[in-house]
């Protein structure tokens, strides 16, 4: 298979804090990678480094051998088309009813063709178990669970070739967080798409992973099957999918 | 000795930060107008910020306007009368109205009510990701919400001021004409009389140019919030704070350099 995204030496500071520094890394075509690591270890900042949502200071990516680094303009946007985006928080406009935001990027916002995308968004929301009659309600009266299967409706809707998950389940309960861990992989999967998940739950990684990476000190610190999880012999990835309290990943915490 | 210097170390770290602001509104501005030229268009956008802060602002700015109007009226009069001069308070009314207290009155009204709803507005979508997801869904926010609302707003406030600025007059007539003895036609007529081309040009530009504030101010704080929902509360205040700022000032230069010469 050949490599979709490859990342090279990205970095990022905020400041004087290092966020991302020299990130490695390579997505293979139509696979599943699974980014783990804790909180504020830099995971959304690196997705919206390749989103070009903040640009990195070093470092290239490289879409389909595409450099996006220093991409603006038209050329950025056209990059972008190639990706979707589930945010953590859903990130639906709560000013539109359900079936605009599903098919937003469609018309990058126009309200035309009402009727026409007002199907197309239903039948985008039965791929996600969504009856008819939620397309014109509001993302407010909406519940955790609907809002994140919109969402992933939304992101799915205008067929993206990579598609990235922003801690999918993060707020959802275990049996709805099984339920969206499902919906990504059966959709990822029918589509062909490449995916990209960010995570700290660990049986959301399991569920959606081919291949898991592991974001520590701004760097992967191991990468693998899936299978080879639990064998690692790396005491980082050992300590986080176990999560204990003690090892070599040190919280900070102030007494 | 450094406990005497920190009033003034404090001010100039304001003016410092003013400088700053002012540099940062001005690349906001310009990367808006720029973006603004290019398609996409959202007509629906421009039409649906149009209704809210033309429309909807009709009310507050024309009380505003009657009562500053007839205070005004009120105020001449018992001044003037010292001078014998209570006759010039159809004049002096108008002049004031039109030329000061109209675009600056209607701008910080709206400045209130616009500044801060957009800033509420952006900066909540900013909080929640909305804004970078609007990105990722092929959408420039730049086009899709910041353009509609500056253009909106600038085309807006003219048609707001000259509402005000009539019915400030009226705010004058109706004192005039119920206690202070003046004729109806009379006080129109001096009205008429005393009021300039100039002076509803320049009322009308002054409009267009603290709509201009009204926008990016509010727009620019919202874009460039951060920290939640406290960062939601102080993107609203800077918003107005500094559209009240703007307005002030730029209507003074605008005041000197058409009425200075």
């Amino acid at each position: 298979m050949s490599a979709a995204l490859v990342l090279s030496g990205v970095a990022k500071a905020f400041g004087s804090k290092r966020v991302l520094d020299g990130v490695n890394l390579e997505v293979a075509r139509g696979e599943s990678l699974v980014i783990i690591g804790g909180s504020g270890t830099g995971k959304s900042v690196l997705l919206k480094c390749i989103l070009g949502l903040i640009r990195a200071d070093a470092g290239s990516i490289r879409l389909d051998g595409q450099e996006l680094v220093g991409l603006s303009g038209r050329a950025l946007d056209e990059a972008r088309s190639h990706f979707g985006m589930l945010f953590q928080g859903g990130a639906l406009f709560d000013s539109l009813p359900v079936w605009r935001n599903v098919t937003f990027a469609l018309t990058s916002g126009k309200a035309v063709r009402g009727r026409e995308l007002r199907d197309l968004a239903i039948a985008t929301l039965a791929r996600v178990g969504l009856p008819a009659d939620v397309a014109d309600l509001r993302p407010s009266e909406l519940s955790g669970g609907m809002q994140k299967r919109v969402a992933l409706a939304r992101a799915i809707a205008a067929e993206p070739d990579i598609i990235f998950f922003d801690e999918p389940t993060t707020g959802l309960d275990p049996i709805m967080a099984d339920v969206i861990n499902d919906l990504i992989r059966a959709q990822v999967k029918a589509m062909g798409a490449t995916a990209v998940t960010i995570t700290h739950d660990m049986a959301s990684a399991r569920k959606i992973a081919d291949r898991v990476a592991m974001l520590h000190g701004g760097n992967i610190v191991w990468q693998g099957p899936v299978s080879a999880l639990d064998a690692s012999g790396n005491a980082y990835v050992d300590q986080f999918v176990h999560g204990r309290a003690e090892g070599p990943i040190q919280m900070v915490v102030r007494n | 000795m450094t406990k005497l210097l920190l009033p003034l170390i404090a001010l100039g770290a304001f003016a410092l930060r003013a400088f700053g602001v002012i540099g940062q509104l001005a690349i906001f501005a310009g990367t808006a107008l720029g973006r603004a030229v290019r398609p996409p268009w959202y007509p629906a956008r421009l039409g649906e910020q149009m209704a809210l802060i033309g429309w909807f602002s009709l009310p507050v700015v024309g009380l505003t306007a009657l009562f500053t109007g007839a205070a005004l009226a009120q105020q001449i009069y018992v001044g003037g009368s010292r001078f014998n001069a209570s006759s010039t308070v159809p004049a002096v009314t108008v002049i004031a109205i039109v030329r000061e207290l109209g675009p600056v009155l209607a701008g910080l009204m709206v400045a209130g009510r616009v500044s801060s709803a957009m800033a509420a507005e952006l900066a909540t979508m900013r909080v929640t990701e909305q804004l970078d997801a609007m990105v990722t869904l092929r959408t420039d926010p730049w086009r899709y919400l910041i353009a509609p609302r500056m253009l909106a707003s600038t085309l807006m406030l003219p048609l707001l001021v000259l509402v005000a600025n009539i019915i400030g007059v009226m705010g004058g007539y109706l004192i005039a004409t119920t206690r202070l003895g003046f004729n109806g036609a009379g006080y129109l007529e001096t009205t008429r009389r005393f009021l300039e081309t100039d002076d509803v040009v320049s009322s009308l530009v002054k409009a267009a140019v603290f709509g201009f504030i009204i926008a990016l101010a509010g727009c620019f704080h919202g874009y460039h919030s951060s920290g939640g929902a406290a960062g939601v509360g102080r993107a609203t205040t800077h918003a107005v704070v500094t559209a009240f700022i703007l307005i002030l000032l730029t209507n003074l230069v605008i005041t000197v350099l058409v009425f200075g010469a």
